[in-house]
């Protein structure tokens, strides 16, 4: 059931992005300022919108954890959070590539840059902390305690934007603020989310299968060791 | 058949003194009793201490110490050696505790786990503060630094950022305390988490190094320091059972 719902969700992602990737490629027209780089906001606002998304579902099944004490919940957590940092990559690099062409340089040091690094590196200390840990018990609790440690202080992080000058491009869509993109030029924008939300859901449920089999031949190597 | 052992007056007495003891004088008599271990040891002063001064030193080598840029840059350059050397006292924290099962001896007794958290995050306070004033001298000398006039203000951001450090510091020392790689994993895990803080305390100390008051737009930093420590000591004190006893 599992392996078929994460074989749909994928084939449906697949699908989006194709005709998105067709859209984006060959209907639309180059922007007027940025000529034909600007189309890497497609990939880069959906990754950013997915990844955070990640994150916080990440924090809420490590809450959820905590209060129900059920493995299942870890495994779903450690899932999420380790395709939030594919996607947080993803958007680093794209914004890296857009930088390079539109400011001439590969980084500035902008706080919503930086604020992506720290997230980045909150996944490689949580990744380095359940490699460090062997019981599965002791682990969940404290992946747990630790994603609900960072995931605050991202937002806190994040709110410095306001308070330090900032060189990001402000909000261009128009669910925030107004918005300055054309209609047709906007859409696809949301596509795309929907489209690596599909495909971080399926990507998320491999992996938790796999979580959740690492867990039970842990458990089998137990039973051998104490027999 | 066996007699009844009757228990010494002395125990009888003990239990209800324990269970009047508010929370706050629990967690004083845990931070009393890392302060006196460490009076007697010296330990985790002397290497923070001696670690930050070479810090001091090394950074000297890394710009021109002479230069109007030394002091632009005062802030970031005290708080990194203070971040530094507070993860020797922060890593020896919890790990004290583990010669002689002495944790396991500390859970089970009638404090609890927010007592011990705050009790140890009181000591390492203390510890680095005193580290900090320590290396403030050596730093002006070094560095021409010119702080006197500010010297209230220093020391509020002191306050303020030390508790920032050893709130979240103490938290993961905690959460570390039983890992593999212990001394290799706290500071993986501590230094991003306190960016918020050092980025605060950084600007805040390079305007009162620079000789200015602190007023206007950038007391936004202040609110920000305050509101760090308050919410990461409260979701320490909420979460520290969980980490420490499950």
């Amino acid at each position: 059931m599992l392996q078929k719902l994460t074989i749909t969700l994928a084939a449906l992602a697949a699908l989006i992005l194709v005709w998105n990737l067709h859209t984006i490629l060959l209907v639309l027209p180059d922007e007027i300022n940025q000529g034909a780089a600007f189309r890497i906001i497609y990939f880069h606002v959906a990754a950013v919108f997915t990844s955070f998304c990640g994150f916080f579902l990440a924090m809420g099944l490590a809450i959820a954890y905590l209060v129900k004490k059920n493995l299942q919940y870890d495994a779903m957590s450690a899932a999420v959070t380790e395709v939030s940092a594919v996607f947080a990559t993803v958007t680093l690099i794209t914004g890296m590539f857009w930088g390079r062409i539109i400011w001439g340089i590969w980084w500035a040091w902008d706080p919503r840059m930086i604020s992506y690094v720290v997230c980045l590196l909150f996944c490689w200390g949580y990744l380095m902390l359940r490699k460090a840990v062997d019981d599965p018990t002791q682990r969940a609790r404290l992946s747990a305690v630790l994603l609900i440690f960072t995931t605050l202080d991202i937002v806190i992080v994040w709110k410095s934007i306001e308070w330090w000058r900032t060189q990001h491009p402000g909000p261009v869509l128009s669910i925030r603020n107004g918005g300055g993109m054309a209609p047709g030029m906007e859409a696809p924008i949301y596509w795309n989310v929907l489209a690596l939300i599909l495909l971080a859901t399926s990507m998320a449920l491999v992996r938790m299968r796999q979580e959740s089999m690492q867990r039970e031949i842990d458990a089998v190597r137990r039973y051998a060791h104490a027999m | 058949m066996a007699s009844k052992v009757e228990p010494s007056p002395a125990l009888i007495q003990t239990a209800p003194r324990q269970v009047k003891a508010g929370f706050l004088q629990q967690a004083f008599a845990i931070a009393g009793k890392d302060l006196r271990s460490e009076w007697r040891t010296k330990e985790s002063i002397n290497a923070s201490l001696s670690f930050a001064i070479v810090i001091l030193l090394l950074f000297s080598f890394a710009f021109d110490v002479s230069s109007e840029f030394s002091k632009e840059i005062s802030g970031g350059l005290l708080w990194l050696v203070f971040a530094f050397a507070g993860a020797l006292i922060l890593n020896r924290s919890f790990a004290r505790e583990l010669v002689n099962d002495c944790l396991d001896a500390l859970l089970s007794s009638p404090a609890s786990g927010a007592q011990l958290y705050l009790g140890k995050c009181m000591s390492n306070f203390v510890m680095l503060l005193i580290v900090e004033l320590m290396c403030l001298p050596v730093f002006t000398v070094f560095y021409n630094g010119l702080w006197v006039s500010q010297a209230p203000m220093l020391l509020a951001i002191f306050v303020m950022g030390t508790w920032g450090l050893t709130a979240i510091g103490t938290m993961f020392s905690a959460m570390t305390v039983n890992l593999r790689l212990r001394e290799l994993m706290l500071p993986v895990l501590v230094y991003p988490m306190m960016i918020p803080a050092l980025m605060a305390a950084i600007r805040l100390t390079t305007i009162v190094m620079a000789g200015d008051a602190v007023g206007g737009d950038d007391q936004i930093w202040i609110r920000l320091l305050i509101v760090f420590d308050a919410i990461f000591t409260l979701l320490a004190v909420t979460l520290v059972e969980t980490v420490l006893v499950g």
